[in-house]
């Protein structure tokens, strides 16, 4: 028996060789790096994708490895880099542009768009909300938007019928939150949710900071060199936070997961949550109530973070290679593509032309509440981007966590974060 | 005469090096290059992509006057003291549970120990369920009896001994291992003698199997204390450190602090430090017991 297996071994293995060589003139290896961050399809979607992609292009074979979550796959990038491991594109989060450029791992696409005919008009065409988060210093562009997400709020309009509110009027505003949640919050039911943990706070927290802001841009500058963390307004942000919990006990009291928040909606145990878009088909497909999707409600204005990935091409590889990479990142997000991408992920379209085509207005017909995204982002801003992203990120969800925990006032844990964020980004002033 | 003797003693010496040369090379490549590379490193202000620069002790010294910092260390400690004795005494206790012959014990000691060897990230998930808020095992058997749902993993005060627990219960099924082999080796003759001078249960026990386990109980301390220390993928997957670090442990924040933050100059000073302290933690105990203890 051991020594058929061991023969067939050999032999098939000795096909394979003699195989090789048929299999043409050798096309040009491409890896690419991608992040799953919200759940298996997903990956299969990509691989989908990629595969036919490779069919078109049989100069070019595209080989798309999943790395984890959006962290895992930076630590993936950063080992790899310099290695003959190396991706030759990636998806990493736009948030860690100033980063990819500051480290030297993605490099600009300025000329790779200049000489290709095509070039300016795929960039034009993206959405300015979504492309606002590509730019590094001096305007380049380091980036591609690609599967991009923004916050809104889900609502369970049973629950409003239920207490005598009207299901086709959300709440438009911080007061009306207020008055909404504590009159939707009883024995078994929370008012509202919003997700605490470290990786999510800070998402949420740059919607609230846009929407009472005043001085345009909440949380950081647009170089990402500089943090406003402890304007009054974001402290009467965070405040809210507060108060939802400990003063109205509408929210859950302590850090909600962002991954419980579906689970919890679903259950009716809360009747409103601020969550991503991509979540739209889940709820959508497992919802048992009537539920609406609306604008995430304004403080002294409309606001809502961007967030999500974008395609980078990795410094330092061969002219050729950064054209196949170019090519496939042009492929991935192609108005068809970008469109298809959306109605199948729950990601919000890139492209304006995608709005143009038959697939995605059938269904926007058919499921309007996707829409309430898109037309939201006129009023959407980036999630907090600074130079070393990760570790700015973090500054924030700790002290927003010492707060919610009780070790802080609001006022002290957005002073504790100004001034240790002051200090991580005191080498690029 | 002697020469030749000299010359036997040689080549067995050269002998004996080369039986050991791989094991050598391996210790030196992966074991003391980085460690050496980590001190080097530490030295250094030194982020991805930048290029090193020399700052002496900066490294320490920031993180001396980082409150984060001592957090994790005070975090770090307690959770060695909530894991390292209670699991020591749940291992033996199994062990005493599993010392017996019969049909099915086989089975029992496998499934003691099966913890132990499942992925770290299954346990964790499992657990996740079991603390998860509300919808949770542990908060339903709270509210089952009418208390308020605990929601242990968002609480400071709650989160590092609701991961005490699930540490110990996969450790103990572990060192339970070392304790039986312990237990099984200890002489039947020494039992015997004292059953016939009229010793039984708790003093048997007390005066004469537990004094000899005394060489199997300071290895597995050893042991705990340092697999307490390298514990990290838990905290990842769990709470992140979550709420506001309440729950980061020292080797989870070396990972953050190199690999989240790219700060490598920090997480080699940081590792530096807990070489230093493994080492404060193994070497007084191995000298100052080995004396004690009676090797049969």
């Amino acid at each position: 028996m051991k020594k058929i297996l061991s023969t067939i071994l050999v032999l098939s293995m000795l096909l394979s060789l003699l195989a090789m060589p048929a299999l043409a003139a050798d096309p040009l290896e491409l890896t690419m790096f991608f992040p799953v961050n919200v759940g298996g399809s997903v990956a299969q979607l990509i691989d989908d994708m990629t595969t036919e992609f490779n069919k078109q292009n049989p100069d070019i074979q595209v080989k798309a490895v999943y790395t984890g979550n959006y962290d895992d796959t930076v630590t993936a990038i950063q080992t790899a880099i310099g290695t003959s491991g190396q991706p030759d594109l990636f998806v990493s989060l736009a948030t860690q542009r100033f980063t990819m450029d500051d480290t030297g791992m993605a490099m600009a696409l300025d000329d790779i768009i200049a000489n290709d005919p095509e070039g300016q008009a795929f960039v034009d065409d993206f959405i300015d909300g979504f492309m606002l988060d590509s730019y590094v210093e001096g305007g380049r562009i380091i980036s591609i938007p690609f599967q991009r997400s923004t916050m809104v709020m889900f609502y369970n309009k049973d629950a409003f019928r239920e207490v005598g509110l009207d299901p086709e009027q959300p709440p438009k505003n911080w007061t009306e939150l207020v008055d909404y949640a504590t009159k939707l919050t009883n024995d078994k039911r929370y008012g509202v949710a919003i997700a605490l943990n470290s990786g999510s706070a800070q998402w949420a927290f740059t919607g609230f900071s846009l929407q009472n802001c005043t001085n345009g841009v909440g949380l950081m500058s647009g170089d990402g060199k500089e943090v406003y963390f402890n304007t009054p307004e974001n402290v009467e942000a965070l405040q809210l936070w507060l108060d939802l919990q400990n003063k109205y006990k509408c929210m859950a009291p302590g850090i909600v997961q962002w991954t419980d928040m579906p689970t919890q909606f679903l259950a009716g145990e809360v009747a409103m949550i601020y969550h991503t878009t991509g979540n739209l088909t889940n709820i959508r497909n497992n919802a048992n109530f009537d539920f609406g999707v609306c604008f995430l409600p304004a403080g002294r204005q409309w606001g809502a973070p961007t967030g999500g990935g974008n395609f980078y091409i990795t410094k330092g590889i061969s002219e050729e290679r950064q054209q196949a990479a170019w090519k496939y990142i042009k492929f991935m997000c192609s108005t068809e593509n970008a469109a298809q991408w959306s109605i199948n992920t729950g990601y919000v379209a890139t492209r304006e032309s995608c709005y143009e085509t038959e697939v995605l207005k059938d269904y926007y017909a058919s499921f309007p509440q996707a829409l309430v995204a898109y037309e939201q982002l006129p009023y959407a801003q980036p999630e907090l981007t600074t130079y070393n992203a990760a570790e700015m990120w973090r500054i924030l969800n700790d002290n927003i966590q010492a707060a919610v925990t009780g070790e802080m006032t609001a006022e002290e844990a957005l002073a504790a974060a100004q001034e240790q964020g002051d200090e991580l980004l005191a080498d690029y002033q | 005469m002697t020469s030749s003797a000299a010359g036997r003693r040689r080549r067995e010496a050269l002998q004996g090096w080369m039986l050991l040369l791989p094991a050598v090379l391996i210790m030196l490549v992966f074991t003391v290059y980085p460690v050496f590379r980590s001190g080097y490193l530490s030295l250094f202000k030194y982020r991805m992509g930048k290029i090193p620069e020399y700052i002496g002790f900066g490294n320490f010294e920031q993180l001396f006057g980082n409150s984060t910092f001592w957090k994790v260390m005070r975090n770090t400690l307690e959770f060695a003291l909530m894991t390292v004795i209670p699991s020591m005494i749940l291992g033996l206790c199994l062990a005493f549970l599993v010392n017996r012959k019969g049909r099915h014990i086989g089975f029992i000691r496998s499934a003691f120990f099966y913890p132990s060897v499942m992925p770290m990230i299954a346990i964790a998930s499992v657990w996740m369920f079991i603390y998860m808020a509300r919808n949770g095992l542990f908060d339903q058997l709270l509210v089952s009896f009418g208390l308020q749902p605990a929601n242990v993993l968002s609480n400071k005060d709650t989160v590092l001994p609701a991961m005490a627990v699930m540490y110990v219960w996969r450790e103990a099924g572990y060192l339970m291992v070392f304790f039986l082999s312990g237990i099984q080796s200890i002489n039947q003759d020494v039992l015997e003698a004292a059953a016939i001078d009229g010793a039984t249960g708790w003093k048997t026990f007390r005066y004469v199997t537990l004094p000899l386990l005394a060489p199997t109980t300071l290895f597995v301390s050893t042991i705990a204390f340092t697999n307490c220390f390298k514990l990290a993928d838990q905290v990842i997957i769990m709470t992140e450190g979550a709420p506001n670090n309440a729950s980061s442990l020292l080797l989870y924040y070396i990972y953050q602090q190199g690999f989240t933050n790219m700060n490598y100059g920090r997480s080699s000073a940081l590792t530096v430090i807990m070489l230093l302290l493994l080492m404060v933690f193994s070497l007084p105990r191995f000298f100052s017991q080995d004396r004690k203890i009676h090797y049969n």
